[in-house]
């Protein structure tokens, strides 16, 4: 049985608590009103050079850039009215921020979690030989479905009944001078999200719920009628899996941007997520492995989840370059703005992300010997994590900030906030059954994997 | 140079690994084994050395992508910078996403082929070849060790085989080393 050391308890809670806290300073330093907007524009073309705060001069710099491009428009409106619908847009990105930045850690930690009970789901179904001494870190790992579905769907109930603007659909306003999101409205609206979101999130915490019980039972069974359960109902949810997590994506990422539509964003938004979730059962393998509480973890199985996380790593890259090289060979204005805003305003994220989540991999993950080397997989996998972070915030953040991004106290307040529950909650869950599924038909297979 | 070798023969794949272990042990050389069909960890019970042919596929691989990108460069940008379909030929990363998939395919290529032939030159493989075969037995289910006999005690030898679980126990002489 493994025990929660207090160190790591105390290490989670002290990240929930400053996280929160930067997060909370962040809603409070978001500006209310065009006024401070302004105030805040006019502060720091002063002292845009002295580099006071970097994230205001990032936004200083987007100002001057967009107000050179209206500038040339000018004469058809009054100056004063451009200059004011010009902050009240600005004012909006900049409330958007804490949201946005609260949504995409929601969103990126809860997709780990979802996206390991899909390969939990896949090893029963496949019935893997190697996994199953890792089968009890899987399933702490998706421990984190319940309370992270929970903050997502709050969170789709704040933004689908525009309490804020992170859906643009949402606002009534907006949707009545929009044609476009007026067609789409019998599938865009805020019931309909919720209800889906339900439907969805009910599934996925029902397989697992289900899952983790017959796994309980199966270590007090005396034949392998749990085993075939799970194997049933595994299949089932696959199934139900790969359909629901396409919507998701359409619902929770996609509708950020209600002009734009990819058919394989799907897969895409499930490529990123299945890298994840293999990278956190490494490391937190690697983890408990250290200290010392799971004997019959060996490096074979370190290098199997090495080259799933190098496997899927070229998977996402494949769908990433598919999605956007159809888009920019044809350059259909309609589709193409999605990356035009993406490359003009978030180069470095945007080109960043490939060199994390495909060079990075690749190069340090081909070698055999090196997918053995345990802090080789940890430094690995923490580029992947911050790659893949970087992969959502590029999915979100333009359509909700636009120009007005940065990577400031929101933002990282947000990710500490959700790692140290990710943390508390992962490692509680490992306390509650013994880290070795006791029988299970392909257990000492696994324990004497070799590869 | 003419040299002595024992020709030892098994039924089986695990007794074959035993004795090699046996024979590893007991400092004798294996000159080589024939098998019908792999034997997983026999190059590990043999001592042999890992082969190097993944790095070679690697720099092949990197070949095979500069070979793409300065063929699709000097072609494509610097040759005849033609306007097609208004896709940017002004540099080679402008217009890159459209050379991506003969950029991979390439690597992919060059990687795999001459890997392939890399090998071939290696085991020493064509088409006309003279087969190497002791006995046609090892092609379809029985392993054959040959023994370096060398300045051992011949009698002492093929005693020490016979007990490893050898079937058939043959000195040949050979007129040449191969």
């Amino acid at each position: 049985m493994y025990t929660l050391p207090s160190k790591l308890r105390l290490f989670s809670i002290i990240f929930m608590v400053v996280g929160g806290l930067m997060l909370t300073a962040g809603f409070l330093t978001a500006p209310s009103t065009t006024a401070e907007v302004k105030e805040m524009m006019a502060d720091h073309h002063d002292d845009g050079h002295a580099a006071k705060n970097d994230s205001h001069e990032i936004e200083t710099s987007n100002h001057e850039v967009s107000a050179q491009t209206h500038g040339e428009n000018v004469h058809e409106e009054t100056a004063h009215d451009s200059e004011e619908a010009h902050l009240e847009h600005t004012l909006h990105q900049m409330q958007n921020r804490p949201w946005s930045a609260l949504y995409i850690a929601a969103f990126f930690f809860f997709m780990i979690a979802l996206g390991t009970l899909a390969f939990y789901a896949i090893q029963f179904a496949a019935q893997a030989g190697w996994s199953p001494v890792l089968f009890r870190v899987m399933e702490a790992i998706t421990a984190y479905l319940v309370p992270g579905g929970i903050i997502m769907f709050v969170l789709l109930a704040l933004s689908g009944f525009h309490i804020n603007h992170l859906f643009v659909w949402a606002d009534p306003e907006v949707v009545a001078h929009d044609k476009l999101i007026q067609g789409k409205a019998g599938w865009l609206n805020g019931t309909g999200l919720l209800i889906r979101a339900a439907i969805f999130l009910g599934g996925w915490i029902l397989y697992r719920t289900y899952a983790v019980k017959f796994s309980r039972r199966d270590d007090d069974a005396d034949d392998n009628r749990w085993f075939k359960k799970t194997f049933r109902i595994s299949a089932a949810f696959l199934v139900f899996f790969i359909y629901t997590e396409s919507m998701m994506s359409w619902d929770w990422i996609m509708s950020f941007d209600p002009h734009w539509f990819s058919t394989l964003f799907g897969w895409y938004v499930f490529a990123g997520m299945m890298v994840c979730a293999i990278t956190t059962i490494a490391l937190v393998t690697i983890v408990l492995k250290g200290q010392g509480y799971l004997e019959f973890v060996n490096d074979s199985h370190i290098h199997d989840l090495a080259k799933f996380m190098f496997g899927f790593s070229i998977f996402w890259t494949y769908l990433w370059f598919s999605q956007f090289m159809l888009i920019w060979y044809a350059n259909i204005p309609e589709e193409v703005t999605y990356f035009i805003t993406r490359i003009e305003d978030y180069k470095l994220p945007f080109f960043g992300m490939l060199a994390m989540n495909f060079l990075f991999p690749v190069l340090l993950l081909m070698n055999s010997d090196y997918k053995r080397v345990n802090w080789f997989v940890v430094l690995t996998g923490i580029v992947i994590l911050a790659g893949h972070y970087i992969d959502v915030f590029v999915m979100v953040m333009p359509a909700t900030v636009g120009t007005s991004w940065f990577i400031g106290l929101p933002e990282i307040g947000a990710i500490l906030l959700f790692f140290g529950l990710f943390v508390f909650v992962v490692f509680t869950a490992m306390t509650k059954a013994p880290l070795l599924v006791k029988r299970n038909p392909f257990i000492k297979e696994s324990k004497n994997y070799h590869y | 140079m003419a040299s002595k070798v024992i020709h030892a023969i098994y039924t089986d794949d695990d007794i074959l690994m035993q004795a090699v272990k046996q024979v590893r042990a007991e400092h004798y050389h294996i000159e080589e084994v024939y098998t019908p069909f792999p034997v997983h960890g026999l190059d590990k019970v043999m001592g042999l050395a890992p082969t190097r042919i993944a790095i070679t596929s690697f720099m092949y691989g990197l070949v095979g992508l500069t070979v793409a990108t300065l063929m699709m460069n000097f072609i494509m940008i610097e040759d005849w910078p033609q306007n097609i379909g208004g896709k940017p030929s002004f540099s080679y990363i402008e217009n890159m996403p459209a050379f991506v998939p003969i950029m991979f395919e390439l690597t992919v290529f060059f990687a795999a082929h001459l890997m392939v032939i890399t090998f071939y030159m290696r085991s020493k493989l064509w088409p006309f070849k003279k087969a190497e075969n002791p006995d046609v037995r090892t092609t379809d289910d029985h392993f054959l060790m040959s023994v370096d006999a060398g300045n051992h005690d011949v009698e002492k030898l093929s005693k020490f085989l016979y007990d490893t679980g050898a079937l058939e126990i043959s000195l040949i002489e050979n007129d040449e080393n191969h």
